[in-house]
């Protein structure tokens, strides 16, 4: 295949941090190009400078705390970096489009989605109002919305998450730019929506024939979407290649490392069967919200939980499967008796219904069902030591300060870190560490079951894999129950002996991991499936080896 | 439909509101030190013994607590708000011959402030962290520091007594006989000072929240998305910061709309301004009760009715409030 | 504790602040020291313009009282004023707005209407009348400041409990079993604590404002001589005597100057997230 133009070529690009950053440069000597007719992936974790790179090619730079110190940014003829701003906005747009991460935060909320598509011809002085509006028209249709006659009257609030990223793209390609640059645009997006959306790129892009940089940390997306792969890390790129040798050969080390981090999405082949009685079954779980309930107004019914029942035995992982708004939240939090399920019974070694206790009498068993939450910034109170947090549980139920606070170094050093973090602050630990502070916490009662609420989903695939293995490891020592909620189905896939797929409340299917992800029963489960971003790619051989001996290293 | 039944049902929680506070009033007369009736009476009509009696009958202080409670609400009601001994008029008329002059006050007022305010908190965070927005923050600082009463006396002193460019006394020229076009100028005149200095601390506080409001705003990423189309600076400050930016101020107006009564109070006084709240402060003097509550459920009155004005404006300003 | 001083000195203006009110508490400390004998006695001939007899720097007033002693010992009514009255309207709104905050449901419906309910009244005329009925003393001047001034604590304590409640950690604190008043105490209370002070020196600021205008109005506390009253005293002189008004209103600006900028420096220093560019 012939070398294509390069529509953007980015030399020795390095930004600068203000001072007190944890490093000085953002982006340090970048250097990469993007042809036309391609989709380059730029891949990176959190903190690697991807995204700065993206607003720096567009000058949307918060200057002067953030600034281009060197390097130049080739397009059509001009350097990006020592254009004045007037010229820089006339490409904005224009020539360059670009979409973000968040589509719910994206519109503004006090115009119509007409208008705001049309603003783009207007900051471009293009078209009459008549011809405005056809072609807002044209471009609703062209991204496949729905009504597209009308839907430019309404306000952003009456669209979905994945409509309005749809209403973004349309406004970025509204006057056929060059280049699309896409930053993370699928990451707050579920994961069948995210299938809609990638393809509608892959589609719109060879339509136009345009050069699309897409900014993601998932790999599977690289896989199903990229051409062309850039790999950053710490503001620098440490690989490039075409899609092909990056994902089945990678040569640098960090690039092994991470590719061999991502979950594989075939489970694996020997899970033993786990025997015994169950320890937690659930019968028929209902939960209903009323939601916008006023003096006045009757409020919303929404069915959060509808006739939900499973089993877990000590020993497996029960991985709750959902997109959001699927319920498999709600359903964790009535376990841990956050919540009041509505109806149904939560029976606990055959001996007592959880849901009928509540107060005094469920005092005593709050320890058997213990909770992990997703957030590791926000599940620990920042102004308490570490040690003090995880000892707060052993010490409501009656244990002494002493006893309570030895328990707390025992499980920090159970969870791999050093227990004298029990007298530092949260705020001194990374995320990945914090999650396991939070694993601490919750098994400091010595629970028989324990609820994973998505906690690896705030995490780096790197660190993601850590945690992953913590936690099986601490589930065979200690024979735990899990119950794993989760909407990546990668992750499912590794650590779930079974699984139960809801949607709408209601599981639809229900089984071993393998049975299910080799032949799904229900029409959802099969979607959900099909969804999920580079499924046919396998993970080389070489990568797993290296992020194998990453996770012995630090154990 | 839907906005006429969310106002509706707004007025209706009002008037509970407003019975809630003419409770209020009926208990807090019995709760003052010595017999209802001369509290009622008022310091002048105390002495009266058939004024006493008067009020004993028409307010059945006699009779059981929930049967003078209803007497007087009913009274309210049907606008009878008592009976001023010293005034030797009806409460409700005379509230009513002074309410037009409080609302020319408060209105400008509060116009004065509100189109200062945002000006000054739009300019502040437009050109944020430079010296006009130091100044504009740290004027509004002072201003909003500076007690009511007192910058009303040192305006006067600048620029009635010192300058001598604007009366500091009054509604209008005493004995000037002016009519048509020179009496409205007359009255004009007058109001500069009152108006601008009962304006001046809701000014600083508008200006704040403005400022804070658009910065707020400038970080949103709809600002962002703007910016990415290449929409001009000026055009995303006026149509997308803006419009956003002011929702939270026009709440706070509206709230405050009906606080500004309480500073009309003050105002009135020092530049004797024959408006509801000067007649508060006669009230006081004269230990006249009855007055003295009539003018405080007007004034809640006033902030109810200002609530729902600015509940009904904000249906109108952001599309997201649900009315159906 | 060092982070705090050193986030806090960062804003200069909130560093003049806290200097003017040491001043001014320093004043009001040494009051009785500085002027022993009560402002209210009449020690030099009346409208005595200032700077013009040595040790009465300020000048007197009508009846031949020194200012200057007015100043100091108004100092000392104001700020203790200010400070009580916030501690009430603290207690009161603290307390029902975590209650509201923490326990949702018809409680918080409740209260929210109970608030909404005073935050409607006009503040100032709900003052006036509270003091007019109950006849004007330090009591009930301090306790209808602390009425009127209690709704916006509730609505902001409300909000932070509101919003902690949802955070993971108060919800891993239900699941490992704490109970309710441990958890309102020792999990949420401390990280709200922080918009509560911030809000308590502005309102100390307010109660200030409110008093004097009070004290203006002629409903101080007939014993106490403060600046609102001095003011309202020298109303009708203005035009011959510009200094008895002049002084004592500049008190009360400079004191509630001080207390908003210290207020300004305590939410830099405690909210260090929210102190964004261009402060």
């Amino acid at each position: 295949m012939a070398a294509q133009e390069a529509l953007l070529r980015v030399e020795g690009l390095s930004v600068r941090l203000p001072s007190g950053a944890d490093r000085a440069l953002a982006v340090e000597e970048v250097s990469f190009e993007l042809r036309r007719g391609e989709i380059l992936c730029i891949v990176g974790e959190s903190g690697s400078g991807k995204s700065i790179t993206a607003n720096t090619i567009m000058g949307l730079l918060p200057r002067p705390y953030v600034e281009p110190v060197a390097g130049r940014i080739l397009f059509e003829g001009r350097d990006l970096l020592r254009e004045p701003e007037p010229a820089l906005r006339a490409l904005r747009g224009s020539r360059i489009g670009m979409i973000f991460q968040e589509p719910m935060t994206a519109l503004n909320p006090v115009l119509r989605i007409g208008e705001q598509i049309a603003e783009v011809f207007d900051a471009h002085g293009r078209l009459s109002k008549k011809g405005r509006r056809e072609r807002v028209r044209d471009l609703l249709a062209s991204v496949g919305l729905p009504d597209p006659d009308n839907l430019g009257d309404s306000y952003p609030f009456r669209l979905s998450g994945g409509q309005r990223q749809r209403v973004m793209i349309a406004m970025a390609l509204a006057l056929e730019p060059a280049i699309l640059i896409a930053d993370e645009p699928t990451t707050a997006l579920d994961v069948t929506t995210q299938a809609q959306i990638l393809d509608l790129i892959k589609h719109l892009q060879r339509e136009r024939d345009m050069g699309v940089m897409f900014i993601t940390h998932d790999f599977g997306v690289v896989a199903e979407i990229a051409d062309r792969v850039a790999v950053m890390q710490f503001g620098k790129i440490v690989e490039t290649g075409t899609a092909r040798q990056v994902l089945n050969d990678p040569q640098h080390d960090y690039t092994r490392r991470l590719v061999g981090s991502v979950p594989a999405f075939e489970p694996p082949p020997e899970r033993p069967r786990v025997e015994g009685e169950p320890i937690l079954k659930v019968e028929g779980l209902q939960k209903t919200y009323i939601t916008a309930r006023g003096l006045f107004t009757k409020g919303r019914r929404v069915s959060a939980a509808r006739d939900v029942s499973f089993e877990i035995r000590r020993g497996e992982t029960l991985g709750l499967v959902g997109e959001s708004g699927s319920g498999k939240s709600t359903v964790g939090r009535c376990i841990v008796r956050l919540l009041d399920a509505d109806g149904g019974a939560i029976r606990f070694r055959e001996e007592v219904d959880l849901n009928s206790l509540s107060g005094r009498k469920l005092a005593p068993y709050r320890r058997h069902v213990q909770m992990v939450f997703q957030d590791p910034y926000a599940s620990l109170n920042p102004r308490r030591k570490v040690g003090r947090i995880i000892a707060e549980g052993p010490m409501a139920h009656g244990a002494s300060w002493k006893e309570a606070m030895a328990r707390a170094r025992e499980l920090l050093a159970l969870v791999r870190l050093d227990p004298s973090a029990a007298e530092r602050y949260p705020h001194e630990f990374s995320g990945g560490q914090r999650q396991r502070i939070g694993i601490a916490r919750a098994l400091a009662l010595d629970p028989e079951l324990l609820v994973a609420d998505e906690p690896v989903s705030a995490l780096d695939v790197s660190v993601q894999a850590q945690v992953l293995d913590l936690l099986e490891e601490i589930k065979q020592r200690l024979k735990l129950a899990m119950l794993f909620i989760t909407h990546d189905l990668r992750v499912a896939a590794q650590i779930c002996d079974r699984v139960a797929v809801m949607q709408q409340g209601q599981i639809v299917e229900y089984g071993d991991t393998r049975r299910v992800f080799a032949e799904p029963q229900h029409a959802y489960t099969r979607s959900l499936l099909a969804a999920v971003p580079g499924k046919e790619w396998k993970i080389p051989e070489v990568a797993r080896q290296a992020a194998q001996k990453q996770k012995e290293s630090i154990a | 439909m839907g906005r006429l039944s969310y106002i509706g049902r707004r007025l209706i929680k009002g008037l509970f509101v407003l019975l809630a506070i003419v409770v209020l009033n009926f208990f807090l007369i019995r709760a003052a030190p010595g017999d209802p009736a001369q509290v009622m009476a008022g310091e002048a009509g105390a002495a009266d013994e058939m004024f006493i009696e008067q009020l004993r009958e028409r307010f059945g202080l006699d009779r059981p607590l929930h049967e003078q409670l209803f007497i007087y609400v009913k009274g309210i009601v049907t606008l009878d708000l008592g009976w001023s001994y010293r005034q030797n008029q009806s409460v409700a008329s005379l509230i009513w011959q002074r309410l037009p002059a409080t609302l020319l006050l408060t209105g400008t007022a509060f116009c004065i402030a509100l189109l200062c305010g945002i000006l000054m908190g739009a300019l502040a965070a437009a050109r944020v962290g430079k010296w006009t927005d130091t100044l504009i923050t740290a004027l509004a600082l002072v201003f909003y520091a500076t007690p009511l009463f007192w910058i009303a006396l040192m305006a006067i002193l600048l620029f009635s007594v010192y300058l001598g460019w604007l009366p500091g006394f009054g509604m209008v020229t005493v004995g000037a006989g002016h009519s048509g076009l020179a009496y409205i100028g007359d009255i004009a005149a007058h109001l500069v000072l009152p108006a601008v200095t009962l304006g001046l601390f809701y000014m600083a506080v508008y200006a704040r929240m403005t400022r804070a409001s658009m910065l707020e705003v400038m970080e949103m990423d709809y600002v962002k998305t703007a910016k990415a189309k290449g929409v001009a600076p000026g055009r995303i400050t006026r149509r997308h910061v803006l419009r956003n930016a002011l929702l939270p101020v026009i709440t706070l107006a509206g709230i405050q709309a009906g606080q500004m009564i309480g500073g009309a109070v003050l105002t009135e006084t020092v530049f004797a301004w024959p408006g509801i709240g000067r007649l508060m402060f006669d009230a006081l003097l004269q230990r006249d009760y009855n007055l003295l509550l009539g003018i405080f459920f007007v004034s809640s009155a006033m902030v109810v009715l200002f609530n729902l004005i600015t509940d009904l404006v904000y249906t109108f300003v952001d599309p997201r409030i649900e009315v159906a | 504790m060092r982070d705090f001083w050193k986030r806090f000195s960062r804003n200069k203006g909130a560093v003049i602040g806290l200097v003017i009110l040491f001043a001014v508490i320093a004043v009001a400390l040494a009051a009785p020291f500085l002027y022993p004998d009560s402002p209210w006695r009449m020690v030099q001939r009346p409208f005595l313009a200032p700077m013009t007899v040595e040790g009465f720097w300020f000048g007197t007033d009508t009846l031949g009282r020194d200012i200057g002693a007015g100043l100091a010992h108004g100092a000392r009514v104001s700020l203790l004023v200010g400070i009580v009255s916030t501690a009430v309207a603290l207690l009161v709104g603290v307390t029902l707005g975590a209650l509201a905050g923490y326990y949702g449901g018809l409680l918080d419906d409740a209260l929210m209407r109970f608030t909404e309910f005073f935050q409607t009244i006009p503040n100032f005329a709900l003052a006036i009348v509270l003091v007019a009925i109950f006849q004007p003393s330090l009591t009930s001047i301090v306790l209808a400041i602390a009425i009127v001034s209690w709704p916006p604590v509730a609505r902001l304590v409300r909000g932070e409990f509101l919003s902690l409640r949802s955070r993971e950690f108060v919800q891993a604190s239900v699941v490992i079993g704490q109970s309710n008043l441990r958890i309102i105490l020792t999990q949420i209370l401390p990280n709200a604590m922080s918009s509560v002070i911030v809000m308590a020196s502005l309102m100390v600021a307010t109660a200030i404002l409110l008093e004097s205008s009070l004290s203006f109005l002629g409903l101080g506390d007939p014993n106490q001589m403060s600046w609102g009253y001095m003011i309202g005293a020298a109303r009708t002189v203005l035009r011959q005597a510009w200094w008895m008004s002049f002084f004592p209103g500049v008190a009360i600006l400079l004191t509630v100057l001080a207390l908003n900028l210290v207020g300004e420096g305590l939410n830099d220093a405690l909210n260090p997230r929210l102190a964004r560019k261009g402060r």
